[in-house]
């Protein structure tokens, strides 16, 4: 399977990374290599198989609504690259 | 008091009860030979000195007061930097992460600290566990303690190398397709990976979600039970955990393994073994033989879909799992003034390395409009054939064994330039996380180079006590844990030997 520079701008763009033009280069060879290894899962016939999403028993876990992990914004906010008043502070999105 | 470092887990945690020892002395002991050697290996992205200092003099109080917490208390261990630690740098040796303090404490971090064990620093590793040599670190390089050119295995190095080179009585990593397993085996230690769900991913930074797994790093297999023990066990935060009770993980290792029945299957040794690893591992089934077992041929027929798999659902998982690091709440944030998106983008460029940035491409394209079928959805049908493989072996087996990776440790940059090579590192571990199963690589021979090899058990769900027996019966037969890495052996000066 051969990726293209678009092909993999597109998914860079998806990824949100922007890569610099030597990196899509690079990546549109070592991508198109594993590809290629990856197509080989289509020797098998898997039209009546179930697929497997996990390999325990999944139940969704419910628990009442409180709070049981009070975490002071302080704390929060500290590794913030910028924040205010208990904020994180980040670029305008709505102009 | 200069050999401390040296005990097993199981050895220092009874002398701690019989206060024959201090945490203290084991603590300072663990600490002067990180100082003595970690300059060459590179296990530790941080040393925390202090707090292990405090934890030990609390531990000592403990014991003291005839208030033991269990059989941890006291004994010095590290963590793989996946590891949430509240207040103790976290970084995924990831240059993205670099400044990260986690304001909480992960289960396993919190389990550790009940249990009374001593903290001695965060482990080196590939960045965000993805990796086979650790050489995909963001931040530091590990060397293997047997010979300082060679990668010590991934993506779990710093864990298997501290212990390994008698830093740290043990040590935990985590396992997604064999990052636990292969590190143990280049480096000549125990590594465990239990069945998914036994231990809580709450606190390990998510890579692939449907496979990560906790486990521990040992010299001893009694060792890495006790390690387990302490970790293991239903957790609310962690809707993914098993509620299943935690046997006693240390009861009835010694006892006779007769008449079990280890799986060979004819796949696990097909070409591309090393000869010295398949000796080896050949001569080990002759071992387990003597011992009582019986050993019984079985097919693994989908195995040589494992890694194709592997590399879309892990790949998948990963992108999606990565997409938190958006230069927001926490990490590197970059190109901001150029509004959200550039923020986006750059912060995510400019923080994430090659190997990072190559898997989470490969996933966001197996998971695009399009491709989804294809890729995704098809690797989840080959993934219930692969499972399907293992329930039909164990049918007619106990235990699986095989080598841990067809080959013994390789030089830094053999195979960092190829990444597809790197992948099939993993050829015979991966199978074991994609069926959710537990395994282990232990010791069992050097190759002509006296470089270690490993022997890989895989278990049934959920039945980590066979696995360990037949680990503890190989173990107890055989010298080969009791091999030193010749960096071990330079004393430091004004040492004396104390009998051990």
């Amino acid at each position: 399977m051969k990726l293209s520079g678009n092909q993999v701008r597109h998914v860079a763009a998806l990824a949100r990374l922007d890569l610099s033009e030597a990196e899509i280069e690079t990546l549109s060879v070592e991508l198109s290599a594993i590809l290629d290894y990856i197509d080989k899962l289509g020797e098998l016939d898997t039209g009546a198989v179930e697929p497997t999403t996990s390999v325990v028993a999944m139940k969704a876990a419910m628990r009442e609504d409180v709070v049981t992990n009070p975490c002071a914004p302080e704390r929060t906010l500290a590794n913030a690259p910028e924040s205010r008043k208990g904020h994180f502070v980040v670029p305008r999105i709505i102009e | 008091m200069t050999t401390l470092n040296r005990l097993s887990i199981e050895e220092a945690s009874r002398r701690l009860a019989a206060r024959e020892v201090s945490s203290t002395e084991l603590t300072e002991a663990c600490l002067a030979e990180i100082e003595r050697t970690d300059g060459k290996v590179g296990s530790f992205l941080e040393v925390t000195a202090d707090l292990a200092r405090r934890q030990a003099a609390a531990a000592d109080a403990r014991l003291a007061s005839g208030d033991s917490a269990g059989p941890l208390t006291g004994v010095p261990v590290a963590l793989k930097d996946l590891f949430i630690t509240e207040g103790v740098r976290t970084t995924c040796a990831s240059k993205l992460l670099v400044n990260y303090v986690p304001a909480y404490q992960g289960t396993v971090a919190r389990r550790l600290e009940e249990a009374g064990a001593v903290l001695l620093g965060k482990l080196n590793m590939d960045e965000f566990a993805m990796g086979s040599s650790t050489e995909n670190s963001g931040l530091a390089k590990t060397r293997n303690p047997w010979d300082l050119e060679r990668v010590p295995g991934g993506s779990s190095g710093g864990s298997a190398t501290t212990v390994a080179a008698r830093q740290s009585l043990g040590s935990y990593g985590t396992d997604t397709g064999g990052s636990i397993r292969l590190p143990a085996s280049y480096c000549g230690v125990v590594g465990l990976k239990p069945t998914y769900g036994r231990v809580s991913r709450f606190g390990v930074v998510a890579f692939a979600s449907s496979l990560d797994q906790v486990g521990p790093f040992a010299t001893t297999v009694r060792g890495a039970a006790l390690l387990l023990g302490a970790v293991a066990g239903h957790d609310p935060m962690d809707s993914t955990s098993i509620n299943a009770p935690v046997p006693n993980y240390n009861e009835g290792l010694g006892e006779s393994i007769r008449g079990l029945r280890i799986g060979v299957p004819d796949e696990y040794f097909a070409e591309g073994i090393e000869a010295d690893v398949e000796a080896r591992v050949r001569e080990a089934l002759d071992q387990l033989k003597a011992l009582g077992a019986e050993l019984v041929r079985v097919r693994l027929p989908h195995a040589e879909y494992a890694v194709p798999t592997y590399y879309i659902i892990a790949t998948a998982e990963a992108s999606s799992n990565l997409g938190r690091y958006d230069g927001v709440r926490y990490g590197v944030r970059k190109g901001e003034q150029d509004g959200l998106r550039a923020m986006y983008g750059h912060s995510r460029n400019a923080g994430f390395g090659k190997e990072v940035k190559r898997r989470i491409m490969l996933g966001t394209y197996a998971l695009s409009a399009g491709y989804y079928d294809a890729y995704y959805l098809k690797a989840m049908k080959v993934r219930t054939l692969i499972r399907s493989d293992f329930t039909e072996a164990f049918e007619n087996c106990d235990i699986i064994a095989s080598p841990t990776g067809p080959t013994t440790a390789f030089r830094f940059g053999e195979r960092s330039g190829d990444p597809l090579k790197m992948y099939l590192s993993d050829v015979l571990t991966i199978s074991t996380n994609l069926a959710g199963l537990p395994g282990m690589s232990l010791p069992c021979g050097f190759d002509r180079g006296g470089l270690p090899v490993g022997l890989q058990l895989i278990g049934r769900p959920l039945d980590e006590p066979t696995l360990l027996k037949v680990a503890a019966a190989f173990e107890d037969a055989t010298d080969h844990a009791t091999r030193l890495p010749a960096l071990c052996e330079a004393k430091a000066h004004g040492s004396e030997d104390a009998a051990l």
